[in-house]
């Protein structure tokens, strides 16, 4: 089973998620360049956090012209699952992979912290081995996680059962208090139509093995590991 | 030819940096500032005399790319 993992000038995150695949998942890691095409036979693709070519004009803007960004689009059309880290899920957006936009965070300020998410929905390939309204707990690191889209496509996406992480307190409970950006309707993460591509703000990389005191987040790739083999 | 593209966030959508600046303003003492939306202006060199081409070809660029139209909207001068 092998994963590949898009790496763009200014991605920081892609090491960290070849660790996660590589040491703790036992499965195979591969880097893609954003120059490259060829996603070299991947099961599962990873668009890592970071600062893809500096945030330039708009985070993720610029990214999504990339030579691989047509490659991930073809594959996710073809239902293969992929997963959007912070800066990822921000490349996804831009790229229209994944409905809506960022802006910047509601107090200007970069947000660096653990925040505690709901798991809305267990029905995607990264999120089928959590209990859905569980609450887990993930450090985030980000300055425009300040998720929005319009009205009709927020009432969409809950329709269809299409957010899958909410920003909450530690109880679960959905606040302004907790909600560490303003993202709409305390919006963390989504997942499109098809359900194989998800993006969230928080770093499940980030949070994966006990040994960095939290491994709640190991959970989203074993999901994919178990969703591949599902297939 | 020189043209002008302004993006700024759409009216109503939230601008935390607007927001920011219309109240740092009013503490300096512009009391009569009621709202600010804080955008951005590329200037672009294009070559080209036709201006009615040029400027539908900036319109193309600022949807593909300037502007991301789910937040921001934009403006675009031939000058």
């Amino acid at each position: 089973m092998k994963f590949s993992i898009v790496v763009f000038p200014g991605s920081n995150c892609d090491q960290d998620c070849e660790h996660v695949v590589r040491e703790l998942l036992g499965c195979e890691a591969e880097y893609v360049w954003h120059a490259e095409t060829d996603l070299k036979g991947a099961d599962a693709v990873i668009i890592p956090g970071g600062f893809a070519y500096g945030d330039y004009l708009r985070a993720g803007a610029l990214a999504r012209f990339s030579p691989v960004m047509e490659s991930v689009g073809r594959f996710a059309r073809q239902g293969g699952p992929v997963l959007g880290i912070c800066n990822g899920f921000q490349v996804l957006l831009e790229a229209g992979l994944l409905p809506g936009a960022m802006r910047v965070n509601r107090d200007l300020r970069y947000v660096c912290r653990d925040v505690h998410l709901r798991i809305q929905s267990s029905e995607t390939p990264f999120t089928r081995l959590y209990d859905e309204g569980s609450v887990v707990r993930m450090p985030i690191g980000h300055m425009e996680g300040n998720y929005t889209a319009p009205p009709s496509v927020l009432d969409e996406l809950e329709r269809e059962d299409r957010v899958v992480f909410r920003y909450c307190d530690e109880r679960g409970a959905v606040a302004d208090a907790a909600n560490p950006n303003g993202a709409d309707r305390a919006i963390a993460g989504i997942c499109s139509r098809d359900r194989n591509v998800v993006g969230l703000m928080p770093h499940p990389d980030r949070c994966a093995e006990a040994l960095l005191g939290n491994d709640q987040g190991l959970k989203m790739f074993q999901s994919a590991v178990t969703a591949l083999a599902a297939r | 030819m020189k043209v002008e593209v302004r993006v700024y966030p759409r009216e109503g959508i939230l601008d935390p940096q607007g927001k920011a600046i219309a109240a740092a303003l009013v503490r300096l003492g512009h009391g009569s500032v009621e709202g600010v939306r804080a955008g951005k202006i590329f200037f672009l060199d294009v070559a080209g005399d036709d201006r009615a081409k040029v400027e539908a070809e900036a319109r193309v660029m600022a949807e593909e790319l300037l502007a991301n139209t789910v937040i921001e909207g934009y403006d675009v001068r031939v000058l």
